[in-house]
């Protein structure tokens, strides 16, 4: 079978890694050989995060080729954009359109762009966009963002959603089991969010 | 009985494959190997090795103080008979390499592994470099895994090729290798009983006369590492159909070459040094052209071509930075090969996103009044702070190596002409890196009257790899109580007059400015610590946040330069002043779900308009 190999990017703080930490404990759950990596950098102070998941039956390099992913998943929106051209030609993203403004904006210095989810449209990526940071605020706690963007995710993947939601339950259950409803409930409503 | 044989088989290996880093992989297969002492000092992409080794049953673990201090405890556990691992970064091996360069004579004892991993790329060091020269320089020799299951295998395997050959192995990692999580299967731990401290001058004590006789014991040695080199199953060759291109690789490169071209032959070098040149001539001889793929330097491709092996390699590809199956094909392919498909959606120009401190860090205070002085030159030094060097604070004027700010400032003290005359000269270090290298800089200054002003910046953490602890945390690595350093005593006793030395709180500007405007006058040695945690340490108490009164925000903009990254520019305008001038003004609002109430912002802000808010669930955008 061939590789499949997923982008997800975002800032330092937002929980991109855990995320694909949790994606690529569910692709190891179907016996795939699985591969991930992290260009975060000094990501813990607000930098760029991508994290590049690849699994299959082997996966030799870590790293997805511009042009190459089969998905990308934006956890901002700007961040998103700048990631665009990793997709394959129509391949799919699913954007948060919640923003995250550095302070080199806040100064002046440079700009944010206008509408970075309708760039991507323009380009002619297939965007699913929405405000997962207004859902998990909805919810009750931000920092539900990152089972939101899972949720999302649920029904792009080449496996069924209840094994990705089963890892992301599985780790609430493991380390934070008073959130476990919660994060339910936000996996369900990142899914419905992109539904078509 | 067959099925439930056949099942706990099955329930072995699955619960043997893991999902793993390549640190937590090193980490794994040296706690396997038996390893008795492991220590570090912090340093990215290392880190998490030792972070990992602390959580396993039955060895010692420490945070070192330096890399030289932890090779040295390394060595140590060695001499008792004892497998001992320590960890590092690129640049730590320059600080370890006084020990290394003595013990390839003494070679060693119990198993002894240096971890050494290279920031290939850049993502947080001050320079690249290519840690295999070691191996050559030092006679010792160096493995390369390419991804999580080899850097757990070759763990084991560099305490087994340590103990036969009784020398330090290096074990040559890069960013690469250290965080790429990939499947990894586990084995059992060994119990190994340390085979006891041997007197022997001649062995341990490098006096010239004992020295000596031991030199060419260790060519010796090198030459018995180079036939194990021609052996071993860590070194071999990968099959393929195209002949036209042979490839030798070694570490990461390796599965990108794999990726790029499945079907050239391969020859993975994973014992790299020395060279299994008889291997390697034999392998040149099955292909036309032998390409050479290899991070970051021309070592294995100016070895082998002195061999008098035709190969070529930096001819075609990068010597800096990380290479990737997309930079190979690109490199190597005529033009024209490499699909165009790749260009389906163009690059976008996005601002960029350059690290931050974190919201309320108490560096910010400093940088922020250092950005307000005159006339200062700032000799920084390696950490968090590092950072002043940039937007919006412009405050930190060099950085170079660890310790380095004091040196420095002392070298532009006694060095200075007319030209820096009325200039005051500050070094700026943190608490971590002045007992890892700056306690020399400080007591260099004193002893020599340097007229020099240190601002020692004490959080009680490793800030930059993650809140480490240290002497001045009073936790070791277990987070168990330790003596704690006093930093005040500490610089009185390395030559400060007590009465320059101060202790301020960083949160206070006035003081802390007050404090700088007057130490900077003096014309001897002062050091200004500032005494409040790092925010992402258990230490650090969020206080009540604040949040904008809109209506009271004029736009000055005063609160926009201490740099936090909860205060967000709702709008700009332009305003004309009674005197004609035209200002840029600049409307805020605080992000208070992001807010921990340190206050920095709201004592440059003359309106007055910011104040305490209801607290809310916090964002934490600082903690990982």
């Amino acid at each position: 079978m061939t590789t499949t190999n997923i982008l997800v990017c975002g800032i330092g703080g937002q929980g991109v890694m855990t995320a694909t930490e949790i994606l690529a404990e569910a692709a190891m759950s179907l016996g795939f050989d699985v591969k991930k990596t992290e260009v975060a950098g000094m990501s813990q102070r607000g930098g760029v995060v991508t994290s590049h998941l690849r699994f299959g039956a082997t996966v030799l390099s870590p790293q997805i080729a511009p042009g190459e992913a089969d998905l990308l998943v934006g956890f901002e929106a700007a961040e998103a954009l700048r990631w665009s051209h990793m997709l394959r030609s129509g391949a799919h993203a699913l954007v948060n359109s919640g923003r995250i403004v550095p302070p080199v904006v806040n100064s002046g210095l440079f700009d944010y762009p206008e509408d970075p989810v309708g760039r991507m449209a323009g380009l002619g990526v297939d965007v699913h966009a929405f405000d997962a940071s207004a859902i998990a605020s909805g919810l009750g706690n931000i920092r539900l963002g990152n089972t939101v963007m899972l949720g999302a995710m649920a029904d792009h993947l080449s496996f069924p959603a209840e094994v990705l939601r089963e890892a992301v339950l599985a780790r609430f259950a493991r380390k934070k089991p008073a959130l476990l409803e919660l994060n339910r409930q936000a996996f369900e409503a990142g899914r419905q969010a992109v539904a078509v | 009985m067959g099925e439930v044989a056949t099942a706990a088989v099955a329930a072995a290996v699955v619960a043997s494959r893991r999902f793993m880093s390549g640190n937590e992989a090193v980490a794994r297969g040296a706690w396997e190997a038996g390893v008795r002492v492991a220590a570090a000092y912090p340093g990215t992409p290392s880190t998490e090795i030792l972070e990992e080794m602390a959580a396993y049953p039955d060895l010692y673990t420490e945070w070192s103080i330096n890399e030289k201090v932890s090779l040295e405890v390394a060595l140590g556990a060695s001499m008792v008979g004892a497998r001992a691992l320590c960890a590092m970064k690129h640049v730590g091996l320059n600080v370890a390499s006084d020990a290394l360069m003595t013990m390839t004579v003494t070679g060693v004892q119990g198993g002894l592994v240096i971890a050494v991993a290279d920031d290939v790329g850049m993502s947080s060091s001050q320079n690249e470099q290519d840690s295999r020269f070691w191996g050559r320089f030092a006679h010792v020799p160096v493995l390369e895994p390419a991804d999580s299951q080899e850097a757990y295998e070759m763990t084991r395997a560099a305490f087994e090729l340590s103990e036969q050959h009784r020398v330090p192995v290096i074990l040559r990692l890069t960013t690469r290798i250290c965080h790429v999580k990939a499947v990894v299967h586990v084995g059992e731990r060994v119990q190994l009983e340390p085979s006891g401290f041997e007197k022997d001058p001649r062995r341990w004590v490098m006096v010239p006369g004992n020295a000596k006789p031991r030199l060419p014991l260790m060519f010796e040695r090198e030459a018995a590492v180079r036939a194990t080199a021609e052996s071993t199953p860590l070194n071999f060759e990968v099959d393929g159909s195209n002949r036209s291109t042979g490839f030798v690789a070694s570490g990461p490169a390796f599965m990108h070459v794999r990726e790029a071209f499945p079907d050239s032959p391969v020859f993975k070098l994973g014992l790299s040094c020395p060279l299994p040149l008889d291997a390697l001539r034999r392998f040149a001889g099955t292909v036309a052209r032998l390409v050479v793929v290899e991070e970051t330097e021309d070592l294995v491709e100016t070895e082998l071509r002195a061999a008098g092996i035709d190969c070529v390699g930096k001819a075609l590809l990068p010597r800096i930075g990380e290479l990737s199956p997309e930079v190979l094909r690109k490199a190597l392919l005529p033009a024209g090969a490499v699909a165009e498909e790749a260009a389906s959606v163009p690059a976008q120009q996005v601002f960029p996103r350059p690290p931050t401190m974190c919201v309320a860090c108490p560096h910010l205070g400093v940088y922020y009044t250092l950005s307000q002085m005159r006339n200062l030159i700032i000799s920084g030094d390696i950490g968090c702070y590092t950072l002043g060097a940039g937007h919006p604070w412009n405050a930190l004027d060099t950085c170079i190596s660890m310790g380095a700010s004091l040196g420095m400032a002392l070298g532009m003290d006694k060095g200075r002409g007319e030209a820096d005359a009325s200039k005051k000269i500050l070094a700026v270090i943190g608490d971590s890196t002045f007992m890892h290298m700056g306690m020399q800089g400080l007591l260099d200054i004193t002893w020599n009257r340097g007229n020099v002003t240190v601002l020692l910046l004490d959080n009680r953490a490793v800030g930059m790899t993650g809140g480490q602890d240290n002497p001045g945390s009073g936790r070791d690595i277990h987070g168990e109580e330790t003596p704690r350093v006093d930093f005040a005593k500490l610089c009185e006793a390395l030559g400060v007059r007590p009465e320059r030395i101060r202790v301020v709180d960083p949160y206070q500007l006035p003081v802390l400015f007050k404090a700088l405007r007057e130490e900077t006058k003096v014309e001897e040695p002062s050091v200004i610590i500032t005494d409040r945690p790092c925010v992402l340490i258990d230490d650090y108490t969020p206080t009540q946040p604040y949040r904008v009164r809109e209506e009271a925000c004029t736009g000055c903009g005063n609160c926009v330069d201490v740099g936090c990254p909860a205060i967000h520019v709702t709008r700009r305008e332009q305003a004309v002043k009674p005197s004609g001038k035209t200002v840029d003004l600049a409307f805020v609002r605080i992000e208070t779900s992001a807010c921990t109430g340190c206050g920095l912002c709201v004592q440059p802000c003359a309106p007055e308009a910011i104040v305490h808010a209801d607290p809310v669930f916090p964002i934490n955008f600082s903690r990982g």
